[in-house]
């Protein structure tokens, strides 16, 4: 083969290449670039007709130019023209730049479609193939309107050749992935499954990977390729490694259709039949078998390719979870890995185990390789293999590890890098509460994760420190005597001041028997941090202080000079002046009773799910907390572990601060008004929610209020809070639909399936069908992102009357939506009678905590009634003259808004749901239409006439009905379709 | 595969393909963002790391590194040998491939990519099978065009 720069070397351009590349400075290269620029666009604008060469070598310029990061903003024309040229290289470059640089302008669109239609009808297979990945490149909607529903039909057509079977398998694929509404199923499905048959091999790899998609979303249809599948797959790993000729790679055959093979089988639970299970076992125990053979060859590529396939058969056994023997056997190989000179197997081998972890048939199995892990943790020089390790740490621990495996990662933590620290500090405080088998060692720990690694130690950590502290009286001494330990420290972590300060205004009083630590010590300890804290620090040392004077009478005096000092009285952070102002007069005008009642130790908090879990979730998407979440391998959990087992999580916070302070129930006569804020720092302590920064600002009380999570219905201040939304608000308490929502639901007056909604959390899609008076619609919520959704209700309102005209019964839907989940929920509507306005669709979820809502209007339009209606142009007329009162007829002269196709306009006035009447209108470009709306109270009997004018592209619209707001209505809604 | 990127030692782009619509100030973003990633990486580290909620797998030739971006589902190990059957493919096409080939017929890289993989999926791994669409493209060739292609050109290769 030749060196270099076959068939269409373009000198200009290699020239012009080279001259980008002797440029010394970007100065030098722009201004190169721009002289380019002039020169190619005066070619273009210029008189002489370009010959095909000359646009094809500008055209690839141009694209140079762009992927060098410049803008082209000219071109496209010509590219476009490019792609009409019976020149294969010039059709080539337009084919590129089309899919590099895509634009949205419709014009432009049209003619590549055209071209691209062109190209599919040519039969000309590497002109199909061109057109194929030009669409499978740009993928976007328009191309699937276009284009989704020929290329099924190309895919399984008999004479297709095989290469463009393999293009279109593909192309299609891409389709379904950007708009799945527009790719129909129909009699093709079961062809494409055959397609697994094939005999040929690249045939097959390109559908596998198309029916693992499509199989996802309807996994009936294409049950059947499970077999199939696994009748292929036993053939692959079963032929020698040279049988598959140039499909062998490395000696390995077919390794990336045998991975899509085992991916595709990931679809499905283990097969049902005996015969096709008991071939898929053989099949997978090959595998592991051939993992064991000396290697064919020394080649990276051998071992990869082969460790590729054996990676995927050990993540389909953990799928199946159900074969005990081959779950150990996957065990044992990736114990081999994880000692492997090979980085990358090290890597996968902890990955993959992370999974084996937490199956029940594997988890003791996994256990065995624990020290090897703990020194991958120590030696391992790249962080990403650290983490992995980390990562199967946290997997494999249970009671019978933790104690070891907190402190390797406790110790790990002090030299891990900063990207990690705060996921390492959070499994840590997951697994040291999990795992607790007495409650100093969680205190220990929690204070080492502190004093290790402070700055990522998230509140969410020492609140949890703090409950659990609170609920267990066994431990409270110990806290105590251990916070006190650890603010001896010259220097410690501001968090660490804050858990003490805490602690010892909640318990100090049970380690003030000992000098060493009798209350003026502890206090003046505390008092010792005080000015080299934040804000909110130093604000919950002024909370402790008052506790103090309760706990500790004898420091009164001391305390009450600490508060006094102008430094605190004239502070000049409001927050911190208050909390001075306050404490003071609480202190000097209420009696011991009332402090005693007032400063009264923290209740205990209820028990819910952890809130540092619930982080952990967050961060790593679900799943993550699966070895905590899992209870079978801990069925014997204790008492003192309760805390974290996961309960609903509409469980929450009561409102602390009215207990603590009691300053809001019978404010202190002296008390300055608007007490309220002096709980604004304590209730952020406590709440659980993501609100983690304090607000220390003066906030009106309805704004603290709100960032609390709901309370439990019995506490004080349910009333307040955000409410969960009941099963159908009435309009006032939703809000107002999103500015596109006439627009998005005037995509869907001519069809009844699509995509209604999307943004980058969700996507909401719509299948509907009407009959006479009477609808189903099914909506499906797709949760685009990793992260679950809570408290998830969509509902349907009625505005106004439409209550009386539309019946819509809806089913209530899980309030749980996981992270890439999709649910359904089923509406069944019934026409009463004539409506002009959609109803509401509702959304409301929490997401990471933050409440979202959305407001849409449902696709439900008085023409989803309509029953087609046939009649002769005679009876047309004549009943066209019985609707002639004024107010009968609704007519409309509008501006094209889209291309002025008949094809089109056909379609779109058959999904409005009228019968289209052939040879009725004397002027055959005219369309008339007739129908009847069903509804339960009355039938309304329809006649439109569309008159399009080409030559101004105007249309005139008419139309004629029984009911004069319907007339209007029709007329209103099919108007903004063309 | 979301999408592939190919950028030399010194960070410069030499060729990208997207499998998934992203603006054009997200690409530049997000290659910005890897190429610093990457090229931070000493050589004996492994070749995957998590990125976003996204898998990179990369490989480094000669001068030229090839970056994958796949999906939580998807495989590593096979990921790396589609970037060692692509770089064979080029090899292949080209006669010992050299960063300079996939500048000067970045046309060419692109079309033999399309025959490889389409959609972000492996569509023919047969090398033959793909040589074979790219010559027969090339035979396509009107004989007028050959003129252009100047035995000297070819000649000139090393001196860049």
């Amino acid at each position: 083969m030749p060196a270099v720069s076959k068939g269409d070397g373009m000198r200009g351009l290699a020239v012009f290449i080279s001259d980008i590349r002797n440029c010394k400075s970007k100065e030098a290269e722009i201004k190169r670039i721009n002289k380019e620029l002039a020169n190619i666009r005066s070619k273009f604008k210029g008189d002489k007709a370009l010959d095909g060469y000359s646009k094809k070598k500008y055209v690839c310029k141009l694209l140079f130019i762009f992927l060098l990061g410049h803008d082209i903003d000219f071109g496209h024309m010509e590219a476009v023209n490019l792609l009409s040229s019976n020149k294969y290289t010039e059709k080539q470059i337009g084919y590129l730049f089309i899919s590099v640089l895509v634009n949205s302008n419709s014009e432009l669109i049209r003619l590549i479609n055209n071209a691209i239609k062109n190209d599919l009808a040519s039969r000309n297979p590497t002109f199909m193939c061109l057109a194929l990945h030009c669409i499978a490149n740009v993928g976007s909607r328009e191309m699937g309107e276009a284009f989704a529903a020929d290329i099924p039909r190309i895919l399984v057509a008999g004479d297709s050749m095989d290469s463009v079977k393999q293009s279109a398998a593909l192309c299609l694929l891409r389709l379904y992935k950007a708009s799945p509404d527009l790719v129909p199923m129909g009699e093709w499905t079961a062809r494409v499954v055959h397609l697994l048959n094939d005999q040929h091999m690249g045939v097959v790899t390109a559908a596998v990977s198309l029916i693992t998609c499509l199989c996802k979303k309807n996994p009936d249809d294409f049950k059947t390729c499970v077999s199939l599948a696994v009748s292929r797959l036993s053939r692959i790993v079963s032929s020698a490694s040279t049988d598959l000729q140039d499909y062998t790679y490395y000696f390995v055959p077919a390794p990336w259709l045998s991975v899509k093979l085992l991916r595709l089988l990931q679809c499905y639970p283990p097969p049902e039949d005996a015969a096709v299970k008991g071939r898929l076992v053989e099949c997978l125990e090959t595998v592991l078998n051939k993992a064991q053979e000396p290697p064919k060859s020394k080649k990276v590529q051998h071992s990869n390719a082969k460790n590729a396939i054996l990676f995927e058969t050990i993540s389909l056994i953990i799928h199946y979870d159900s074969e005990p023997n081959l779950l150990v056997r996957a065990c044992n190989q990736l114990g081999q890995f994880l000692q492997h000179r090979e980085t990358n197997l090290r890597y996968l081998a902890l990955e993959s185990m992370c999974t084996l972890a937490s199956s029940e048939f594997s988890h003791e199995a996994v256990k065995t390789h624990i020290d090897t892990v703990i020194n991958a943790l120590k030696t391992e020089r790249d962080v990403s293999v650290r983490q992995r390790a980390a990562d199967l740490l946290y997997a494999m621990c249970d009671r019978s590890n933790a104690k070891q495996i907190v402190s390797e990662m406790l110790r790990y933590l002090e030299t891990a890098d900063y990207a990690i620290r705060e996921e390492i500090v959070l499994k840590v405080a997951i697994l040291a509460e999990k795992y607790a088998v007495d409650y100093s060692w969680y205190v220990d720990t929690i204070l080492n994760l502190i004093r290790i690694a402070g700055d990522y130690v998230s509140e969410e950590v020492w609140y949890r420190v703090l409950q659990i502290v609170t609920n267990r009286d066994d431990v409270q001494g110990y806290a105590a005597k251990t916070v006190f330990e650890a603010l001896q420290a010259p220097a410690c972590h501001e968090n660490m001041v804050k858990v003490g300060g805490y602690i010892l205004g909640e318990f100090g009083n049970l380690i003030a028997g000992d000098p060493r630590s009798s209350p003026p010590v502890q206090f003046s300890l505390l008092h010792s941090k005080f000015h080299l804290c934040s804000v909110a620090t130093r604000a919950l040392l002024l909370s402790t202080y008052i506790k103090f004077i309760n706990l500790f009478p004898e420091t009164k005096a001391t305390i009450q000079g600490v508060l006094r000092a102008g430094s605190q009285l004239r502070n000049a952070d409001v927050e911190l002046q208050q909390r001075a102002v306050e404490y003071l007069t609480l202190s000097s005008v209420a009696s011991t009773d009332v402090l005693a009642t007032v400063l009264e130790e923290m209740p205990p908090f209820p028990e819910r799910e952890s809130s540092i879990l619930a982080k952990l979730k967050r961060k790593k998407g679900p799943g993550a907390g699966s070895a905590l979440d899992d209870g079978r391998r801990d069925a014997s959990s204790n008492d003192i572990n309760g805390g974290v087992e996961p309960t609903p999580s509409t469980v929450s916070t009561p409102s602390p601060s009215a207990d603590l302070l009691g300053l809001r129930a019978a404010p202190p006569p002296a008390a300055p008004p608007a007490p309220a804020g002096a709980g604004n720092l304590l209730v952020d302590v406590f709440s659980d929610g993501p609100t983690a920064q304090p607000s220390l600002g003066p906030t009106p009380e309805q704004a603290f209020l709100s960032e609390l999570e709901p309370p439990a219905p019995e506490s004080p201040m349910a009333l307040l809070a955000d409410p969960a939304p009941a099963a159908d608000p009435g309009p006032e308490d939703i809000g107002p639909p999103i500015p596109e929502a006439d627009e998005l639901l005037n995509k869907f007056v001519c069809k009844n399936n699509g995509v209604l909604f999307e943004n980058q959390l969700l996507q909401i899609g719509v299948k509907s069908e009407f009959r006479q008076n009477l609808g189903r619609m099914y909506l499906f919520y797709g949760n685009k992102t990793s992260v679950q959704f809570q408290n998830f209700s969509p509902t349907v309102v009625h505005p106004g009357d439409l209550q009386t005209q539309l019946a819509v019964q809806t089913k209530r839907v899980a309030a749980q939506v996981d992270g890439g989940a999709q649910v359904q929920q089923v509406l069944n509507i019934e026409c009463l009678r004539d409506f002009l306005t959609p109803p509401l669709l509702s959304v409301r979820f929490r997401y990471g905590g933050a409440p979202q809502s959305l407001t849409l209007k449902l696709p439900v339009t008085i023409n989803k009634f309509f029953q087609p209606t046939e009649m002769a142009a005679q009876d047309f007329f004549q009943r066209w003259k019985q609707l002639s009162l004024p107010l009968q007829e609704a007519q409309k002269i509008f501006k094209a808004n889209h291309p002025m196709d008949a094809e089109v306009t056909k379609a779109k006035l058959l999904g409005f749901g009228s019968a289209l009447l052939d040879n009725v209108d004397p002027n055959p470009e005219n369309f008339v239409g007739a129908g009847i709306i069903q509804t339960k109270a009355l039938q309304v009997g329809c006649l439109l006439r569309l008159e399009p004018n080409a030559q101004a592209q105007m249309y005139r619209l008419t139309l004629r009905t029984s009911k004069e707001p319907v007339s209007r209505h029709l007329c209103e809604l099919l108007a903004q379709q063309f | 595969m979301q999408f592939m990127l190919l950028f030399s030692r010194q960070g410069k782009l030499r060729l990208q393909k997207w499998y998934v619509p992203l603006s054009d100030k997200e690409k530049k973003k997000i290659t910005r963002e890897l190429v610093q990633t990457v090229l931070a990486r000493k050589p004996k580290m492994c070749s995957f790391l998590e990125w976003r909620d996204l898998k990179i797998v990369y490989k480094r030739y000669a001068s030229l590194y090839f970056c994958c971006a796949i999906e939580d589902q998807d495989n590593e190990l096979i990921t790396l040998e589609i970037i060692h059957r692509y770089v064979e493919l080029l090899d292949k096409y080209f006669g010992s491939v050299c960063e300079l080939d996939i500048i000067f017929n970045f046309e060419k890289a692109y079309f033999i990519l399309d025959e490889f993989l389409l959609g972000g999926e492996v569509q023919e791994t047969s090398k033959k099978n793909v040589l074979k669409a790219i010559e027969q493209a090339d035979l396509l060739q009107e004989k007028t065009e050959t003129m252009y292609h100047s035995k000297s050109f070819i000649g000139c290769k090393k001196a860049y």
